[in-house]
């Protein structure tokens, strides 16, 4: 099955709230050799005037992956799993995300482009704060091919 | 901070206990970036890192040397190689964040990511609030 035309311009339902925790977001920076202060230091982050300990940019990724769960969850995507490719990703920011956050997703498939027997898909998970003040909008494009990926290019 | 002038340098050592770790701590436990076998009967060279791995390494050197109160307005890259990480000897990423464009808003800073002597990310960008530096 082809990845599916009509996903574009869909609607899907915000993601459950997620409650970004202070030792996640360490457990986070840890994980991607973050070590500027802020990440992992309260006082450091209070000192920038933080409520408490700031993830590191790409954290964000933690959040839009539910989104992407809802798409792939689909019955009528044509999305399969073993042959998409991550092929860019794009982060935009209002502020940073501070531990302590609860944030939702909201996810808009914003273009599919027929590329021979492939498909790039292009989504933005728009990503609010308790307040429904914008934190952050994650945009990925994910590459499907038709055909069993067998490049070395793939799943990076 | 003018054009061309070099933000950081560094060279971080992945290993596969960094690929289980930032398994655990994003959640994604696509299993091609923890097991052998799996990987190669998905036509893959090996065990892979997680692209936003390397992603996410490659901002973390950039924002250390910035001033903390940098306010990063947005980060992109494309996905261009795998990095290969070898059960035993690990992989090498190095890693340059140098200025690529400086305007009255922002400090664009472009990031040169490669491995074994090519290059895994490409226009890897992020920008950065002129009035934060």
């Amino acid at each position: 099955m082809p990845v599916n035309p009509e996903l574009v311009g869909r609607e899907f339902p915000p993601t459950a709230p997620y409650l970004v925790g202070r030792e996640k977001v360490r457990e986070f920076a840890r994980a991607v050799f973050a070590d500027a202060p802020q990440h992992t230091d309260v006082a450091a982050a209070h000192a920038l005037g933080f409520a408490d300990v700031v993830a590191p940019p790409t954290f964000a990724m933690v959040i839009q992956d539910l989104t992407l769960q809802q798409l792939l969850g689909l019955e009528d995507s044509g999305i399969v799993l073993s042959r998409t490719i991550h092929a860019e990703q794009r982060f935009a920011y209002t502020r940073p995300i501070v531990a302590g956050d609860e944030l939702t997703a909201k996810l808009t498939v914003t273009g599919i482009r027929a590329m021979g027997p492939a498909a790039m898909i292009t989504s933005d998970a728009e990503i609010r704060d308790a307040a429904g003040e914008h934190v952050v909008t994650a945009t990925a494009v994910l590459l499907v091919s038709d055909a069993p990926v067998e490049n070395e290019e793939a799943a990076a | 901070m003018n054009v061309g002038d070099i933000v950081a340098e560094r060279t971080v050592h992945l290993t596969r206990e960094s690929l289980v770790r930032y398994a655990g701590a994003s959640g994604d436990f696509n299993p091609i970036h923890y097991r052998d076998d799996i990987a190669t009967e998905v036509g893959l060279p090996g065990v892979l890192a997680h692209g936003m791995l390397t992603m996410g390494v490659a901002s973390s050197v950039a924002v250390a040397a910035l001033p903390s109160t940098a306010r990063i307005l947005d980060y992109g890259v494309r996905f261009a190689r795998p990095v290969v990480v070898d059960p035993k000897t690990g992989a090498d990423i190095a890693i340059t964040a140098k200025v690529g464009a400086v305007d009255e808003a922002a400090v664009r800073i472009d990031l040169t990511v490669r491995f074994a002597d090519t290059t895994v990310l490409v226009k890897a960008q992020l920008r950065v609030a002129a009035d934060s530096l």
